[in-house]
């Protein structure tokens, strides 16, 4: 009896979350997919749906048409790809940079400060990320915390301008993206043997040559791992170029805003989110297969 | 003529603790000295000083002339070999081998050579391209041995190099150990808490007990002749008698421990003087009847225990005086004695071992 509970509860464990994952998770991809294969039209919902059960029975009439379209207007697109892949590029290398020494400054303080200061890492998702967003703007506008201070220092005569600039950008995605990139880091430095190091240092390897040689490597998962996390969600991020940066820059996530609820021409929209997600995976796939090929 | 290592007046400091406590002693090129004691003596510190990862609170560290003060790890004529092996796992077992001579810039091709010099000298020829996680225990030890060695040290230091190996391979190991520093004849410091490791391996032994280092000598030395009870005690098995001198009687003087006794001992003993006699089990005979010897007293048999090349007693005597006994079953009268409940036993007066104080 208590042997069958523990087996019931083992595929309780298991299978519930996987459920809730395939239910909650891969059913809208695949609806998605299905959007993106769908003809829009004026009703509601405001398309015609590929695949569909109804009186008639099952039935499966894609078109391609939206991703013709696509292809037709490519050039609408592939700025605004090219600005959310950069964004998404150099918010994770500005992170990267940042997390790092911190990451191992945090991996090699004695435990129970470790404790704290991963909570602190942690602390600004307590708060609402567009909550942070206009903290930052207040710090960084013309009349901004920051310039009234520079201005009342004699540093300068007329207010800097930090906001829409990179800067702005840049400051808000790392202030965002930054613990994502912190905490798979601090896990693999974490694990680092101190007896590895010293082993390095006692054949002869100063501390840029250990760093290169054995910390770095050794760290690779940790790296990969935040890199994917950063990057993944920045790619589709347009609320922080939004508020932050100027006009000019475009996202990809702002253009598929702009067709669901703008254009209401949610195939399209579909469509993009569809070949988003091919560019983000195919190279992780990609990689993963080289490292498969690697270890063999 | 200076030695080759000079370790003097060193000490170590953590914060109010004081790990290693004034220890100095010299070794001569070749030596394979064993550091022995119990964990928290102190032997890891000291050797972590002698590698460069501590600075020494007081005193110095000469190698070969050369004053080790001002001197990082990397550029010690010392190499160390890990109790954890620390081997780089992202490397193969050649870039393991490697990686002190690519950090002193060697030519390619010579790297080559002795690597592969390297991996015959510790039996791994062919494994070169192994991660040291499809190695087993033993073979990980050795690429560990032969990383250390690659950069010719003047002097190896061994934390612990056979704790982590099963006793089989362990005796094996050390017997390897011993072969390979033979064989070159760089002169070895090894910590280990031990005490068979370090009789086997080594020429000298230090025996550190909190921090201080309380005897140097051979391990024949060490064993026959420990200066304190804290050595007799941690150095292989032995018994203790409280007793009292009483007088000298010829070569021997009597003693006084429930039973009169003769021991050996110095002339610095004087009537009335309160001693340990510290006597090892297999110096004792055990016999059911009384033979008339020397130091024979009865005793009553508490416990026994089969060590398979002989059996260990633990007797009872007069005054309730606790020893240890061990027969070896090398004679067919000791084969199977274990049917005794009472007994004599006795030991030669130069069996025993005086500790003042």
């Amino acid at each position: 009896m208590h042997s069958l509970l523990q087996k019931f509860g083992r595929l309780l464990v298991i299978w519930l979350p996987l459920g809730w994952l395939g239910i909650f998770f891969m059913l809208p991809l695949v609806e998605m997919v299905n959007v993106s294969l769908s003809e829009a039209r004026r009703a509601v919902p405001p398309y015609n749906p590929a695949f569909q059960i109804g009186k008639d029975g099952i039935s499966f009439q894609p078109v391609v048409d939206n991703y013709l379209l696509i292809y037709e207007y490519w050039e609408d697109y592939l700025w605004p790809a090219v600005n959310s892949v950069r964004l998404a590029f150099f918010s994770t290398l500005y992170c990267l940079l940042f997390a790092y020494p911190m990451a191992w400054w945090i991996a090699r303080s004695n435990k129970s400060l470790q404790h704290i200061l991963l909570v602190l890492i942690l602390m600004p998702f307590w708060t609402s990320s567009l909550l942070r967003m206009y903290a930052l703007i207040g710090l960084l506008n013309p009349n901004g915390v920051i310039n009234d201070f520079l201005i009342w220092a004699g540093i300068t005569v007329t207010p800097i301008q930090m906001m829409q600039t990179d800067f702005s950008i840049y400051s808000g995605m790392i202030l965002t993206y930054l613990p994502l990139m912190i905490l798979p880091l601090y896990a693999s430095l974490v694990r680092l043997d101190n007896s590895v190091l010293e082993a390095a240092a006692d054949l002869g390897a100063k501390n840029w040559d250990i760093f290169r040689t054995i910390i770095l490597p050794l760290s690779m998962p940790g790296v990969i791992a935040g890199c994917l996390l950063v990057f993944i969600p920045a790619v589709g991020e347009f609320v922080i170029p939004a508020l932050l940066g100027g006009p000019e820059q475009l996202m990809l996530g702002k253009v598929i805003w702009t067709e669901f609820f703008r254009n209401r021409d949610w195939p399209v929209a579909a469509a993009i989110a569809i070949i988003l997600i091919a560019i983000i995976i195919l190279p992780i796939v990609y990689a993963r297969y080289q490292d498969k090929e690697s270890i063999s | 003529m200076t030695p080759f290592i000079r370790i003097q007046n060193i000490s170590k400091k953590f914060g109010k603790l004081l790990a290693v406590d004034d220890v100095s002693f010299n070794l001569e090129r070749g030596e394979l000295f064993s550091l022995l004691g119990p964990s928290g003596c102190g032997k890891t510190t000291l050797l972590r000083m002698l590698a460069g990862f501590e600075k020494p609170s007081e005193g110095y560290i000469e190698i070969d002339g050369q004053n080790m003060a001002n001197v990082d790890p990397a550029d010690r004529p010392v190499n160390i070999m890990f109790q954890s092996y620390a081997l780089f796992p992202h490397m193969s077992v050649s870039n393991n081998i490697a990686y002190g001579l690519k950090r002193a810039s060697l030519p390619s091709d010579e790297i080559k050579a002795r690597v592969e010099e390297l991996l015959r000298l510790v039996h791994l020829s062919g494994m070169g391209a192994r991660k040291p996680s499809t190695l087993s225990g033993g073979q990980r030890q050795r690429v560990a041995l032969a990383r250390a060695l690659a950069r010719r040290p003047k002097l190896l230091l061994l934390d612990e190099p056979l704790a982590a190996l099963d006793k089989k391979l362990r005796s094996e190991t050390q017997f390897e150990l011993v072969n390979i520093q033979e064989q070159l004849g760089t002169t070895f410091i090894v910590v280990t808490h031990d005490q068979e490791e370090a009789m086997t391996l080594s020429t000298r032994i230090g025996v550190m007990d909190n921090g201080k280092l309380v005897q140097t000598a051979t391990p024949n030395e060490i064993y026959e002749k420990p200066e304190t009870r804290f050595v007799a005690d941690f150095v292989g098995d032995i018994s203790f008698l409280e007793a009292t001198v009483i007088e000298r009687t010829g070569k021997y003087w009597l003693m006084e421990a429930a039973t009169p006794i003769y021991a050996i001992g110095s002339s610095t003993l004087t009537s009335g003087m309160k001693v340990s006699l510290a006597i090892r089990p297999e110096k004792i005979t055990l016999t059911s009847q009384s033979t008339g010897h020397l130091n024979e007293f009865p005793v009553e048999i508490e416990d026994w225990a089969f060590y398979g090349a002989g059996t260990q007693y633990k007797v009872i005597g007069p005054d309730g005086i606790k020893l240890k006994v061990y027969q070896s079953h090398n004679q067919p009268s000791h084969a199977n004695p274990r049917h005794l409940e009472t007994g004599f036993v006795h030991f030669s007066p130069d069996a025993t071992i005086i500790l003042e104080g």
